[in-house]
C-alpha cells in the first residue's frame, strides 16, 4: 500500500471517509470457495486490500497424542502473515499478535462448529494472510468459516465478521488500516447471523455505552453483508450459483 | 412429500412438528442444515444429504479399503475416514490363524483394496471391519474412482435405479463403498472408460434434479460413437 497519504482527512464534511466509502460502506469483498487441492476445504477471501487464503484439513487423527479429547474433536487454528503481507518484511515466526489473532478465531469458531461427532480427532484451520490492509482478523475469521463448511465439517451456522470504529466522533462501518491507526475506536465482531448470536468481540479503543451499542449494530450489519457474500460463495461451488 | 432444496450450515429447512435425522439440527422449532447439500423432506423427518466432508463409520457399511500397514495381528486400512479400519487377521486366515506361522503379507499387502464391511464401531474405538461375508475379500481388478461419501445415495438411485442403469449400459461391475470409494472393473476398455465417466458425472453434478436422464444421455451418446 503506502500509496495513501498519512496526514489524510479520516472523514470529510461531506460524510466520505479516506478511501472514498461513506461512513457505513464496506469495502469491496470477494470470497471464493475452495481452490486448494491438497486440502480438506478451502477458501480464499479478499477484503478491500487484504488478501487471505485458508486452508482446512480434518476430521483426522491429532498429534501429539496427548492432546485428543476422547469426549470431542479439538479445533486448532493458525493465523500467520505471509513476509511480504505488509510494508517492511515482517519476521515469519509467530508474533505476539499472531499468537493472539489465532486463539481469538479459535474461539469464534468454536460455538459454530459441531465437533462433538468426531472424538479423538482434529480439525485444524491454516490460515495465511497474503496481503494485510486492517482487519485481518475478521476477513480471516469470515473465509475459514467457509473454508470450514467446504471441507463439510458440520457447523450450527456461518460466522461472519466485520469490524466497526470510530473516526473523527463518527461511528463508521469497516475499519481499513489508516482508519484503525489513527482512529479513535476499533470493533472487530463475529457473527452467526442464523442463530443471532455474537462470537468475536473486542474493543480497541474508548466509546461511551451510546457509542458501544450503536457500534455493535453497525457491525452487526456489517456482518449480514458478509453472509450473504459467504452464502453466495458456498453456493457458486457447489450449486453451480443458484442457491 | 419429496422436497427438495440446497442448504449451506445455517439454513432453516422447514419448522414444525419434523423429525430430524442425518445432518440438521433442531433450534426452537426450526429444523437447521448443518452441511452443505441438498436437503430432503418425506413423511416426518427432515434430511441433508451433505456434498462435503468426510465418511462416517457406521456399523453394517460397506466400504472400500486400502490397506495401509500391518502388525501381527491385524491390518490397518484407510477407509476415507478420520479412523483407521482394523481388519484382524483370524477374519482373513481362519480361526486357526498362528502369529508365528502366518505371514500377514501372504494375503494383503500394502495398498491392497479390500471390500469390508464394519463389525462396530463406536465413539470410544477405531472403527472394526470384517470380511466374514459373502461379496467381502480383496479386490484383484477394477478402476478406484473416489467420489463425496455424500453423494453415494444419489449414485446408488433410488432402489438402486442409477447403478443398475450404469452397470446394464457399459457391462462394469461397480462396488460401491458407502465411504465414497468407488471401484469400477471392466472387461473391455470403453466400457471401463464410460462407467468412470459416469460414476465421475453423479458426483459433480448431485444437485441437478434431471440427473438420470443426464447419465442415460451420456451412456448412450457415447456408445454410438
Amino acid at each position: 500500500m503506502g500509496g495513501r497519504d498519512a496526514t489524510m482527512v479520516l472523514l470529510d464534511e461531506n460524510g466520505i471517509r479516506c478511501d472514498g466509502r461513506k461512513i457505513d460502506e464496506p469495502r469491496k469483498i470477494m470470497i471464493k470457495a475452495g481452490g486448494l487441492k491438497n486440502a480438506d476445504g478451502s477458501a480464499y477471501i479478499e477484503f478491500g486490500d487484504n488478501k487471505i487464503l485458508v486452508g482446512v484439513f480434518g476430521p483426522r487423527d491429532v498429534h501429539p497424542k496427548h492432546m485428543s479429547d476422547t469426549d470431542t474433536g479439538i479445533l486448532r487454528v493458525r493465523y500467520h502473515m505471509v513476509p511480504f503481507s505488509v510494508g517492511e518484511r515482517k519476521r515469519p515466526a509467530p508474533s505476539r499478535r499472531e499468537i493472539e489473532i489465532s486463539k481469538v478465531i479459535k474461539e469464534a469458531l468454536e460455538p459454530a462448529v459441531l465437533l462433538k461427532k468426531f472424538p479423538r480427532t482434529a480439525v485444524d484451520v491454516f490460515i495465511e494472510v497474503l496481503q494485510a490492509d486492517g482487519g485481518t482478523r475478521c476477513a480471516a475469521l469470515a473465509a475459514a468459516s467457509v473454508a470450514l463448511a467446504d471441507a463439510g465439517i458440520p457447523m450450527r451456522d456461518m460466522v461472519a465478521a466485520c469490524a466497526a470504529g470510530k473516526v473523527a466522533d463518527t461511528i463508521i462501518l469497516d475499519v481499513n488500516n489508516e482508519e484503525d491507526q489513527a482512529g479513535q475506536a476499533d470493533m472487530p465482531i463475529g457473527y452467526m447471523p442464523g442463530l443471532e448470536k455474537i462470537t468475536l468481540l473486542q474493543l480497541d479503543g474508548v466509546l461511551t455505552p451510546e457509542e458501544y451499542k450503536k457500534c455493535v449494530r453497525v457491525g452487526i450489519d456489517g456482518c449480514k453483508i458478509v453472509y450473504e457474500l459467504q452464502k453466495k460463495a458456498l453456493a457458486e461451488k457447489y450449486f453451480g450459483g443458484g442457491s | 412429500m419429496d422436497q427438495r432444496k440446497n442448504v449451506i450450515p445455517g439454513d432453516v429447512i422447514t419448522a414444525g412438528p419434523f423429525r430430524p435425522e442425518q445432518n440438521v439440527m433442531l433450534d426452537g422449532k426450526n429444523i437447521i442444515s448443518t452441511a452443505v447439500g441438498i436437503s430432503e423432506v418425506y413423511d416426518d423427518t427432515v434430511r441433508v444429504i451433505p456434498f462435503a466432508g468426510k465418511y462416517t463409520p457406521k456399523i453394517d457399511d460397506l466400504v472400500v479399503g486400502k490397506v495401509l500397514s500391518h502388525s501381527s495381528l491385524s491390518w490397518e486400512l484407510d477407509i476415507n475416514s478420520c479412523y483407521v479400519g482394523f481388519l484382524p487377521a483370524q477374519d482373513v486366515f481362519g480361526r486357526d490363524f498362528s502369529a508365528h506361522a502366518d505371514e500377514l503379507t501372504s494375503k494383503l499387502k500394502q495398498g491392497d483394496l479390500v471390500a469390508v464391511r464394519i463389525a462396530n464401531f463406536d465413539r470410544t474405538r477405531d472403527p472394526l471391519v470384517t470380511v466374514g461375508d459373502r461379496d467381502l475379500g480383496k479386490i484383484d481388478s477394477g478402476v478406484l474412482v473416489k467420489i463425496s461419501p455424500g453423494t453415494i445415495p444419489r449414485l446408488i438411485g433410488k432402489k438402486g435405479s442409477m447403478i443398475q442403469m450404469i452397470e446394464n449400459a457399459t457391462d462394469a461391475a461397480v462396488t460401491i463403498g458407502q465411504n465414497g470409494w468407488v471401484v469400477v472393473s471392466c472387461e473391455s476398455p470403453e466400457g471401463l472408460l464410460k462407467a468412470k465417466k459416469a460414476v465421475i458425472m453423479v458426483d459433480q453434478k448431485a444437485h441437478v434434479a434431471s440427473l438420470t436422464e443426464q447419465v442415460k444421455k451420456m451412456l448412450e451418446s457415447r456408445s454410438e460413437s
